[in-house]
């Protein structure tokens, strides 16, 4: 029998319609994050209900939570701080991560070597530690938490790119582009970044689920986004009382949260062999 | 052993050392950057300027922001950790109990999951494709893409909601028996061994994988020999290095989760103290805790960074 050390390359139809299937929910989440105010049935403060952890109903889709709120509205708003705070935090990190990588690649020296070493020493707290410890020191709002999430995720974005970016910086088009004269800033837009966009962007992705866990994680534990606002954490950490009856208010925030990581691995997963090849 | 090992691991543990410092200088920045006084804040609102001024002056708030890190820091290595702001009691009898009791906890679950873990992961690599791989690595990426906090609570719904085996959000201060004590574990435990397994199958799979791949495997094949005998003797001793670096790294991930699980347990373990002392803004208390999570993760990545040193034969 032909051993493991062989599997033959997954190609084909039913590849792509999952990493289809996990888009289709990114871009849904996408929507409700920005339509959320206009297809809520009921305003996210009312109570609308007296029996509280109510559960699953015609009228109350999702049930109700601690103190009669409806959950289906509560969770569409969510989305917009869950993948608003996330995308914003993503976008900073990458963009600061990734420029620092391409520069610390190209100028290399003493630049690339005490930059690696301060972000590594950046990477070596535990992230959740880093924000609870940010969070005790200046107090938690959504800047404040957008800025958090960026500063913990540049130094994993900066590894990634600059490992990338001195594969390139090896090969002769740059060595050409150098002996024409070329500054470090034509360099690094036009011909390392082009090269290394590609497994960036799958990166960002990755990146992306991560600082939702966080985010989620930091929410739960009360740090993250503050009442009367709140994100998919922040639910399951007002309804956790719930948990005990095994009520839907407590669930199904989880599971909306679960639905947006699990989709955007599955689309990473399978975006297009040329790709992934190049992120390896 | 060589000089050369000998070399790269003083090399690690310098690396470590530097980097120690630069957290602890984070750390302490992080929480001194604080808007506002502290002394106004311990005081409260009606403190007379003269009494703040004086608390500043004790407290040494008026010395430069270096100078009381420099302080702050030989007091950690000469373990003085200084007072609670909360309760006025010194930060070392706050911990002391609460740092066994997440160590009894962290003990627990390694001694659970390292060997379930290991097994499914080089399992899982031997039967590459199969069903049973593909089911282990569904719910091992399952585990991974979703918060910790989730695996708490679907763990909860689960045993204590629907199966009713082990009560629900409740932790025991006073345990009395064996039984009692395994009551009180067994959620935290299962808890935190689903999510640090998870990290250990992948990264145990891809190792062994690895290892599969490589020419030696293959010759193995070609001979003859049999399957097992060529992962457990030609694979596994290779692998070996990799797996120990898995397992050390993926123990550092139990930080994150010890955070959520304790706080949600209600566990009286050190992550709970920090959360606790968070929400009341107690920062001689969060800067301790702070170090010592910092410092068991340093420890835990040195030990991984060291052991892929030692298992690689090309430089014994």
């Amino acid at each position: 029998m032909a051993l493991t050390a062989f599997t033959p390359r997954k190609l084909g139809f039913r590849f792509n319609i999952v990493g289809m299937l996990g888009f289709a929910v990114i871009l849904l989440w996408a929507l409700v994050a920005i339509f959320a105010p206009l297809i809520i049935p009921y305003s996210i403060g009312d109570i609308v209900d007296f029996d509280y952890f109510g559960p699953i109903s015609a009228k109350f889709w999702l049930g109700t939570d601690y103190l009669g709120r409806d959950i289906l509205s509560r969770i569409l708003m969510g989305a917009r701080y869950t993948v608003g705070i996330s995308l914003a935090a993503v976008c900073v990190s990458c963009v600061s991560g990734v420029a620092l990588g391409m520069i610390a690649a190209v100028i290399g020296g003493w630049f690339d070597s005490v930059l690696s070493r301060f972000l590594d020493a950046l990477n070596s707290i535990p992230s959740k530690l880093f924000g609870l410890v940010v969070v005790a020191g200046v107090g938690s709002s959504i800047p404040v938490l957008i800025l958090t999430l960026a500063v913990i995720y540049t130094p994993g974005a900066y590894r990634f790119a600059r490992a990338l970016s001195v594969n390139i910086n090896t090969m002769d088009f740059i060595t050409v582009a150098r002996a024409r004269g070329e500054g470090t800033l034509y360099l690094i837009r036009s011909e390392i970044l082009p090269n290394i966009l590609a497994p960036v962007m799958a990166d960002l992705g990755l990146r992306f689920v991560f600082i939702v866990l966080l985010l989620s994680g930091l929410s739960f534990l009360g740090l993250g986004v503050q009442p009367p606002n709140a994100d998919w954490g922040a639910l399951v950490r007002e309804n956790i009382g719930g948990l005990p009856f095994g009520a839907p208010a407590v669930i199904f925030p989880s599971i909306a949260i679960a639905s947006l990581t699990i989709s955007v691995n599955l689309l990473i997963d399978n975006l297009p062999q040329k790709i992934r090849d190049r992120s390896n | 052993m060589n000089r050369h090992v000998l070399y790269l691991v003083f090399g690690r543990v310098l690396v470590a050392l530097v980097t120690l410092l630069i957290v602890s200088f984070t750390v302490f920045a992080a929480t001194s950057m604080l808007p506002g006084d502290v002394a106004q804040i311990l005081l409260g609102q009606a403190a007379t300027p003269e009494a703040v001024a004086g608390l500043r002056a004790a407290m040494h708030l008026n010395d430069p922001a270096i100078l009381r890190f420099v302080r702050w820091l030989a007091g950690l290595a000469t373990g003085d950790l200084g007072i609670s702001y909360a309760n006025n009691m010194p930060i070392a009898d706050l911990i002391g109990s609460r740092l066994g009791n997440s160590l009894k906890l962290a003990a627990a679950t390694t001694l659970f999951s390292v060997p379930i873990a290991l097994t499914l992961g080089i399992t899982a690599a031997m039967l590459r494709g199969s069903l049973y791989d593909r089911i282990v690595t569904i719910i091992s990426i399952g585990v991974i893409s979703v918060p910790e906090f989730m695996v708490a609570t679907s763990a909860v719904l689960i045993f204590a909601v629907y199966l009713k085996w082990l009560p629900a959000l409740a932790f025991a201060n006073e345990i009395h028996s064996f039984g009692q004590m395994l009551r009180v574990f067994a959620m935290p435990v299962i808890t935190l061994s689903f999510v640090i397994s998870a990290q250990m199958i992948r990264m145990t799979r891809a190792a062994v994988i690895e290892t599969l791949n490589t020419p030696y495997v293959e010759m193995a094949l070609l001979k003859g020999a049999s399957r097992r005998r060529m992962v457990l003797k030609h694979a596994l001793p290779n692998a070996l290095g990799p797996i120990v670096n898995a397992v050390a790294l993926s123990l550092s991930y139990l930080l994150g989760g010890v955070i959520i699980v304790e706080t949600i347990f209600n566990y009286p373990g050190i992550a709970k103290l920090m959360v606790d002392a968070v929400a009341t803004r107690d920062l001689p208390l969060i800067q301790t805790c702070a170090m010592i999570f910092c410092v068991v993760y340093l420890l835990l990545i040195t030990i991984a960074d060291i052991i892929a040193i030692m298992s690689n034969p090309r430089l014994r």
